[in-house]
């Protein structure tokens, strides 16, 4: 049954990641992003990670993707075209691409992902853990995001100020 | 029961790979910047999977930190790309190549 359920939300995300790529309209792709990251936020409560379940669609689906879609409805981005297949590039990504899954399916056959049964439970099933986790283990870094989200925000504020670039100042 | 470690590291790596297909084949920057947080995503998904097969925590404390660090690139990257388009009325990434030559 779980593997009835990996199987449709791996192809549900997969499909969707392609329709980001590949739609022409950017609206569609944040939409097909949006729909994407659902499809990972299920894999993740597959995973018994429900907490990180709840905080990606919260952060990604819910902020993230409003946010893209703002900005899109903002910039005029009619006229161009869609694709940049030069050769090099596109040669360039299919074999990367090639190259991490060949390179990942080799390591599988040979049984070196070290792939058992799931162990028990983890800590993402349990937001007491969690939060334990966060504040004695990872304090510092807990501080760190703290100070990096406080300088993101100086930095949009000071980006979108109307004369940043001194080009029409008041 | 639950699918294998195998399959979920090979998912990541796909869904990884057609991010980096994107970022390296659309013209639109807010579409390569969606691109890229697919990669990140991608990431994120390997490590919840190893971490759960594994048995230990690290890796899903990880993902929540980057979380807030997709979050805050995410922020100052759109308002890169607003300034960018203030001040060229473009945001096609071959219409931008000031500093290729």
């Amino acid at each position: 049954m779980f593997h009835l359920a990996f199987s449709v939300l791996s192809v549900f995300t997969l499909a969707f990641a392609l329709g980001v790529v590949l739609s022409k309209n950017a609206v569609n792709g944040a939409m097909c992003l949006l729909l994407c990251l659902a499809g990972v936020a299920g894999l993740f409560l597959l995973l018994h990670a429900y907490l990180l379940a709840f905080v990606l669609l919260l952060v990604y689906a819910g902020a993230v993707v409003a946010l893209f879609l703002f900005i899109i409805m903002l910039l005029d981005m009619q006229g161009g075209r869609t694709w940049r297949l030069k050769a090099p590039s596109a040669v360039a990504a299919f074999i990367a691409g090639a190259l991490l899954i060949v390179g990942l399916n080799l390591l599988a056959v040979r049984g070196m992902l070290g792939a058992g049964p799931p162990m028990g439970h983890t800590v993402g099933s349990s937001l007491k853990l969690y939060a334990y986790q966060l504040f004695t283990t990872y304090l510092l870094p807990v501080q760190v995001m703290g100070f990096l989200l406080l300088v993101a925000m100086l930095g949009v504020i000071v980006l979108s100020r109307r004369n940043a670039g001194g080009e029409d100042a008041p | 029961m639950t699918a294998s470690l195998d399959a979920y590291v090979m998912l990541s790596a796909a869904l990884f790979a057609i991010g980096f297909f994107g970022v390296l084949v659309r013209r639109n920057t807010l579409v390569i910047y969606m691109c890229l947080e697919l990669m990140l995503v991608a990431a994120t998904l390997a490590l919840v999977a190893f971490s759960r097969f594994n048995g230990t925590e690290d890796g899903d404390v990880f993902v929540f930190f980057i979380l807030t660090v997709a979050a805050a690139e995410v922020a100052v990257g759109l308002a890169i790309i607003v300034a960018l388009f203030r001040a060229r009325q473009t945001v096609q990434v071959d219409q931008l190549d000031s500093l290729k030559h």
